[in-house]
């Protein structure tokens, strides 16, 4: 199936939820946040698609937004998809993805981790790299980083 | 003549006991095994057959209780930073560190935009050789450890730290 047949199929089952296809080098598909679950659920689970391997779940801090990719792959019918999600920088919230793919575990607390990404519904909301006690999220572009941690100077 | 003499023949050696206590700490300097990143690979080749380090009398404990030295290998991320400590807290006293390599130096390639690093071990415990290098080469830790041996070679007991 090409990326169109893919977002046709999304677009009919799931109406204004899924939001748009952009024709790319790498084209992405562009869904709401609340509906993540659900297109994931189906993208996983349907015979024309089976998309059961989530090689990569990442964030991206625009000006204006902050993105979640997701990057998958199905083994049967060898092919590729890439959804987006787009969430406000203020208290992003995302459904989580775990229940279909369990790799979107660590994924998910990682994007958690460097972009403050919330993923409703996690079995185990915490950072995965920084210490629990880190303030803020690394990889936001309005990042500043703390001058001092448990008594240690941090910056030169 | 006095009562120990011909009791010993040959086998009394006079020396001062800053020397004798000196030679002791520099010739059995064991280190603990401290590896943190790729500096970990060129200690672990300074210890491995070519260069051999147990020339030098050093042996890699697993433990911070039986250990004399810290090579500091690699990046100390600021998690990293207060096990480092506890680790060296553990050490008994006299403790020496090697800071290897140039993240455990400064920071090394982290040093402006490495929100997460350490910029440099002794922020944390004091260092009494620094090794550069990115990673230094097991000659260069060797050399590290020469240093270190020169350096005990001239305290004194009276004022070890």
């Amino acid at each position: 199936m090409t990326d169109q047949e893919i977002f046709d199929v999304l677009k009919e089952k799931f109406g204004d939820r899924v939001i748009d296809l952009t024709e790319n080098v790498d084209p992405w598909i562009r869904i709401q946040a609340d509906a993540i679950a659900d297109v994931a659920e189906f993208l996983h689970d349907d015979d024309k698609m089976k998309f059961e391997s989530l090689m990569c779940l990442s964030g991206v801090d625009f000006p204006e937004h902050l993105t979640v990719v997701y990057h998958l792959y199905s083994t049967p019918h060898a092919q590729k998809v890439t959804l987006k999600v787009e969430v406000e920088r203020e208290d992003p919230h995302v459904p989580t993805v775990e229940n279909v793919w369990h790799v979107a575990n660590w994924h998910e607390r990682e994007t958690y981790d460097m972009f403050g990404i919330v993923f409703d519904g996690h079995s185990d909301p915490r950072r995965i790299l920084c210490p629990d006690d880190w303030e803020g999220f690394p990889l936001r572009k309005d990042y500043e980083v703390q001058e001092y941690y448990h008594g240690i100077k941090v910056e030169v | 003549m006095g009562k120990l003499d011909g009791r010993f023949q040959d086998n009394v050696i006079v020396t001062s006991v800053d020397y004798f206590v000196n030679w002791a700490r520099l010739s059995a300097l064991w280190p603990m095994t401290f590896g943190l990143a790729c500096c970990a690979i060129e200690m672990m080749a300074a210890g491995a057959s070519r260069y051999d380090w147990d020339r030098l009398g050093m042996i890699p404990r697993a433990t911070p209780r039986q250990s004399d030295l810290m090579i500091v290998a690699g990046t100390v991320t600021l998690k990293m930073a207060s096990r480092l400590k506890k680790l060296y807290d553990q050490m008994a006293e006299p403790r020496y560190v090697i800071a290897m390599g140039c993240c455990a130096t400064s920071g090394g390639p982290y040093w402006q935009h490495g929100y997460h690093v350490l910029k440099g071990v002794d922020r944390v415990v004091p260092v009494d050789v620094y090794v550069p290098g990115c990673p230094p080469r097991p000659e260069s830790l060797l050399e590290g450890v020469l240093k270190l041996q020169e350096k005990i070679r001239h305290q004194s007991i009276a004022k070890v730290g």
